[in-house]
Formats: C-alpha cells, structure tokens, sequence
C-alpha cells in the first residue's frame, strides 16, 4: 500500500485518475486512482456493491465518468468516438459475470463469432483457432453444443475461450470462478496464470475468492467506499495492518466495512421502544 | 412522494415517440453497415416473413370466406351479386389486406422480435456483442427492421390470395355464383396501380411502422422479466394504434 503510484506509471496499461462516478444519486467513486501494470494480473477486491464491475465498464467505456480520465494503452477512453472506441474493444477481451453466450449460436459458432465478425479467415483456421481455445478451456468437445445444454460453470468457461479467441492485449475477468467447481477453478486459474505468462496478456481480476487471487494476481488492488483503501501483493496485503485488511482478508466480522444496510432502529422496526444502541 | 413530480401520461407518451424517432435515425444510419451481416437479415425475413405464412394464410382463408359469405347478403338484396369478386378483391387490396396483415404480424412476428431482443439485452448479450466491438444496432436492429419491411408486402399479398380464393371458395363452389362473373368482373373493374400497388405502399409502410416498434421496445426495455413482459404488450398496443391511424392518414392521401 506505500508502494508509490509512479513506480507503476510507465508501464501501466491502464491509468485511472480522480474518478467520480455517481450512480442513481450513490456516489460509487470518489476521487479513484489507480494503475493497471503492463503483463501483470490485477485482482480488483473490494465489498460488494462497491463498484468493481462499475470500474470494468469504465475501462471499456461502457460507461461515461462524472468525473476524472481513464487511459487504455494510452487512449482516453470516455471521450473516444464509438469507432475508436470499437477499435479499442477489438483488443480487450471480457469475461461477463453471467457469460453472456449468444444463445442462438451453437458453443463452437459463440467463440468463433469475433472472428468471422472482424476478420475474413479461411474456414479451416478459424476452425482449429476455435478448437484450440475450448481445447484450453477443456471443453473442444463441447464444440457442438448449445448454450442452453451447458451448466453455469461450463458456460463461463466457454465465455473465457471467446473473450480470448483473438489473443487481446487486456482482458477484464468479472467474477470468473463463481460457479466453478474445483477442477474447473484450478483449470481457470492456471488459464489466467499462462496467459498471462506466455502472451504477456494485462489482466485485470474481479474476485471475491482471496485464496484463488492470491494464486494468480500481481497485485491487488482493495476499494471500499469509492477508494483505493489498500494496494500491494497478496502477500503484503495479508501481513498489512489496516482494519481495512483486516476485516476483509482476515475474515474478521466487524471493521469499517459494515455488514448491514443502513436502517433505522431495530427496535423501533420491529415495534419496540427505541434503545439507545441504534441501529447496530 | 406527493413532493415527487410525477410525469403526465401525456409527457411520458410524447417522450416515448421522441426517443422511437432518434431511435429509428440510429437503425438507418447502421444499416448500411448492416449489410455485412446480409446472412443474418436473410434469416430474419425467413423468421419473420416466412415463420408467420401459416397464421396468415389460415387468416386470410377465413377472412375471404367471412367477406363472401357478408357480401352476398348484402349484395343479394339489391341482386348484384355478380359483383361479388370485385367487392372482395377491392376491399382486401385496398384496405383489410395491408391491415389485418400488420395487426397479424404485430401480434406473431412483432411480440417475437422484442421478446428475443428484450432477453439478449436482460442477459447481457447485447452488451457482450458492444465488448466484441460489434454494434448490436446493425446486427441485431437493423436486421430485424429491414425484415420486417420486407417481409410485410409479401406477407400481405398472400394474405390478398388466400382471401380471394376463400371469397371464391364460398361464392363460386358454395353459393353457386358463375365463375367466370366472379373472375371478369374482379379483373375488369381493378385497377392495378391505384388499387393493388397502394395497397403494397401500405403494407411497407406498416412493415417499417411495426418492426421498428417492435425493435425500440426490445431494446430499451428494462432488463427484468416484468420489463420484458410489458415490451412484449407495448408492441402490440402501439402497433395496433399506429397502423389503424396511419391507415387513415395514408387512405386520405392515396385515394
């Protein structure tokens, strides 16, 4: 968490400056810095509700800022036209929370569908690129089936085969092992990591698994309360001394992260007299 | 809450047509890039048009025997049933062809294109596709409307023969009016340009009317089941309206 943003500066793939993002009248971000390094894996951690998957459609101008610039390889994403912004996309890949597979698309056609829509390759490569990223995923023979025919854990996995299918420069993983079982998890988590490792691949990782992001991730990155509360790796968080750590690696219940909404007197909802405790 | 404003009807109605109509500029300005999905708008007109012949065509029989059946009655009393194959073809080209067939398709095709559409938006698909850098307006939208444009006309002259041919099924067969009356009386008294080429005017337009009804409703609405619920409705609601008021207007200035 000492370790100062300019360290990372030049070889980050993606910077986030004075980010303010207000959703529906709650202020998600509040002044959010942070950097993304070049080939490394990022985990994102953070409450839910905190605005992880928020900060993903940041970085892929899904979503506009209140506030604050975003850079992608350079390029200052909310105020990119649709077709730069297109160009972009075409070298990110995203792994969405609930996999998103075109449903009328037979597995084989959802990872084959950038391809054909971006590039004019002949049938027999985009063949064997196709079946060697299921076969990475450890589902070529599922080539044939329908997203409808696959469980969760087996969708998301074919979901990874596609955001990977034209080896991006970046991609944005939104709770890639929810789902999974083990087998699958470990197959996912080594995915990450040799993806990572061999293509150089920037990745950035929403998790709420601390145990699996300490396996793959660089470097994590905790928000709560629209901030940056606690930077380094793994290992640096887990020995951190901050109630911010604390409570959200070390498990404990309670800490400045509290765990219920807020709400008026129990007491007083439930039809007794007011106690001088409130609503905790 | 009564410190909330809460929005007119009127209001709401006025923005819900502003927005249909920036919509419709956003589909035609992605059409042309549609065209490099021409595979997918095929299989949308085969889907829409071609899913959608049995309920029209059963339609179109039915209606065509109803109208024989009424216009005998009516024609018999003043002994002019000879001109029985006109009065069928004219009021189906001018005007229950086109209609009933948009009101049909609103009801089959329409509430099929938004529903589809509402749930690729409600699971995400619509935004997977934006990730992939591939603009769901031109490959989801625009095909969607050019079909049913396309596939309205079609539709409707099918509709136009099936409901002769009942027309003829119940007058010539049954009631035994002469063949040949029914048929020289129809083909000299039609006019093919005002009466059967308007009536193809109108069903292009009520084909552009209700696909992008259809198409705006999916795709704005809200990603729930219950959004996606009251699309489906709108579409036939707001098609239903539309068509019966632009069939006014339209008759009005093609007469």
């Amino acid at each position: 968490m000492n370790t100062p943003h300019a360290s990372a500066a030049g070889a980050a793939l993606v910077e986030v400056r004075g980010l303010r993002t207000v959703l529906n009248g709650k202020t998600i971000f509040d002044d959010l810095e942070l950097d993304i390094p070049r080939g490394k894996i990022t985990a994102i951690m953070g409450p839910s509700g905190t605005g992880k998957t928020t900060l993903l459609r940041h970085v892929t101008g899904q979503l506009a800022p209140d506030a604050g610039t975003i850079r992608v390889d350079g390029r200052d994403v909310p105020r990119l036209t649709r077709s730069e912004l297109f160009d972009l996309r075409e070298k990110i890949g995203f792994l969405f929370q609930n996999s998103a597979l075109l449903t009328d698309f037979s597995v084989f056609e959802n990872v084959a569908f950038p391809l054909r829509q971006h590039l004019r390759l002949p049938e027999e490569l985009v063949r064997n690129i196709v079946l060697t990223k299921l076969q990475a995923v450890g589902l070529r023979g599922a080539a044939g089936l329908m997203p409808s025919e696959l469980s969760g854990g087996m969708a998301r996995r074919v979901a990874l085969a596609r955001a990977i299918v034209r080896d991006p420069m970046l991609i944005l993983y939104d709770e890639p092992f929810v789902g999974l079982d083990p087998i699958a998890l470990n197959q996912v988590l080594k995915l990450i990591r040799t993806l990572n490792d061999t293509l150089g691949i920037t990745s950035i990782l929403v998790a709420h698994e601390f145990a699996a992001v300490a396996r793959a991730a660089d470097l994590v990155y905790l928000i709560a309360g629209g901030k940056v509360v606690a930077r380094g790796t793994p290992d640096e968080l887990t020995r951190a001394d901050s109630p911010w750590t604390r409570q959200f690696f070390g498990g404990e219940a309670d800490g400045p992260v509290p765990f219920q909404y807020p709400a008026r007197d129990y007491a007083l909802d439930l039809g007794f007299p007011a106690t001088a405790g409130g609503a905790a | 809450m009564s410190a909330e404003r809460r929005p007119s009807m009127l209001g709401d109605a006025l923005a819900q047509v502003g927005a249909c109509g920036l919509f419709l500029l956003q589909v035609l300005a992605a059409v042309p890039k549609s065209l490099r999905h021409f595979r997918e708008t095929v299989r949308q007109v085969w889907f829409v048009g071609a899913m959608s012949l049995v309920i029209i065509m059963t339609c179109g029989l039915f209606v065509g025997m109803v109208l024989g059946l009424q216009l005998y009655y009516v024609l018999s009393i003043f002994g002019g049933t000879a001109a029985l194959g006109t009065v069928v073809s004219l009021s189906l080209y001018r005007e229950l062809g086109p209609v009933v067939t948009a009101l049909l398709f609103a009801g089959r095709a329409g509430t099929s294109i938004t529903a589809e559409i509402g749930l690729m938006r409600a699971t995400d698909q619509l935004a997977a596709m934006e990730m992939m850098a591939v603009d769901p307006l031109a490959y989801v939208a625009a095909p969607r409307f050019i079909a049913g444009i396309v596939a309205m006309p079609l539709l409707a002259c099918v509709f136009n023969a099936l409901g002769i041919f009942g027309a003829h099924l119940v007058g010539v067969s049954w009631l035994g009016l002469d063949n040949g009356t029914f048929w020289s009386n129809m083909t000299s008294s039609v006019d093919v340009w005002k009466d059967v080429v308007n009536g193809v005017w109108k069903s292009v337009a009520f084909g552009a009317v209700v696909s992008l009804i259809a198409v705006f409703q999916g795709y704005t609405t809200p990603p729930t089941s219950e959004g996606v619920a009251y699309a489906t409705t709108r579409t036939v609601v707001f098609s239903s309206i539309v068509v019966l008021a632009l069939d006014f207007v339209m008759t009005a200035f093609l007469m």
